[in-house]
């Protein structure tokens, strides 16, 4: 009896401490998705077409701890990013905001394949314009087509 | 008017490569320019007992140069920072950046300190606030604590003639 109530003790322990282990696991790992997904919006400066969440440059990992520590001090993700611009500038967004200066930059590649569009369509309605109409051909003008394509009628019949 | 339109397009695109060719894609303009330096107090590198903290330096104007003994370029940067310091123009101030405090005592052992002293930065935070990426960076500070320049990358002779020099001489003489 002594033992069934130790081994029934053991077990409730050990489950405790799996459920609590279990427990930490599951918060650590919602610290570091916050972690990944706002690292995945800032660039690494060092290596500048990567983000700091794929580099493992020194100062990605650096930015990465940084991020971890702002949560940890319960600020908010645009706090945090608010944090790095006010270090790195607006080119440590992934995304740089619409602002004067990025204008050419959000919608320059709109407005250039807009001006290729009109200019198609304007250069398609001038020749559709600029090309005769269908005219038959007059009798002369087929017969003398035949005699240069070497053709008689009784070849094509 | 159209057979040149080709020609036209390929210049306006020729140019702006062009310019493309000489912008230097790592000198990421800051945004600290014109604003207060981050304060900061650190150990000294060569005296680790005593702190040096960014209001010591309250009421002149200084260089805050950002360097470690891993960093090649630093290498190619410090004869001009010595041949500066010799003229004792401006302070400056070293920030030894992620680097073992051995190593950073040595190199300067090794190639002359023209620092008036170094803060010891060890695990890198104070670069961050000071948006530092790139070893070496320079960062020119007024009387108040503003940044009034930055420079990343490697300092030069020229830049010290053209910018640094004439920016200490405005600022001296302005406040």
């Amino acid at each position: 009896m002594r033992n069934l109530i130790l081994v029934a003790l053991i077990a409730i322990y050990t489950l405790g401490g799996t459920a609590r282990a279990a427990e930490s696991l599951t918060t650590e790992s919602a610290l570091e998705k916050r972690v990944t997904t706002l690292a995945q919006d800032l660039r690494c400066l060092v290596c500048q077409n990567q983000t700091i969440a794929d580099s493992n440059a020194p100062l990605a990992i650096d930015l990465k701890n940084q991020i971890r520590e702002k949560i940890g001090q319960g600020m908010s993700n645009d706090q945090i990013v608010d944090y790095m611009v006010q270090r790195y500038g607006d080119f440590v967004l992934y995304r740089p905001p619409v602002k004067a200066t990025t204008i050419a930059l959000w919608f320059g590649p709109a407005a250039i394949l807009l001006l290729g569009l009109v200019v198609l369509f304007r250069y398609l309605a001038r020749r559709r314009r600029e090309q005769p109409a269908d005219v038959p051909l007059t009798d002369a003008e087929s017969e003398r087509a035949r005699a240069l394509l070497g053709t008689t009628d009784k070849d094509s019949q | 008017m159209n057979r040149y339109l080709p020609l036209a397009i390929f210049v306006v695109i020729a140019v702006f490569l062009g310019i493309g060719l000489y912008l230097d894609p790592r000198e990421v303009p800051s945004p600290l320019i014109d604003k207060p330096a981050p304060a900061f107090s650190l150990p000294q590198l060569q005296q680790p007992e005593k702190t040096f903290s960014r209001d010591d330096m309250k009421g002149k104007v200084w260089l805050l140069n950002v360097w470690a003994s891993w960093c090649v370029a630093c290498r190619e940067e410090h004869p001009v920072l010595v041949e500066l310091a010799r003229s004792k123009v401006v302070p400056l101030i070293g920030l030894n950046y992620k680097d073992e405090r051995k190593d950073g005592l040595r190199w300067l052992a090794q190639f002359g300190d023209p620092y008036d002293l170094s803060a010891y930065d060890y695990n890198g935070r104070i670069g961050i606030d000071y948006g530092v990426y790139g070893v070496p960076e320079t960062f020119l500070i007024d009387k108040k604590g503003i940044i009034r320049y930055k420079r990343i990358g490697v300092v030069t002779p020229e830049i010290v003639r053209d910018k640094i020099l004439p920016l200490v001489r405005e600022l001296n003489g302005n406040a």
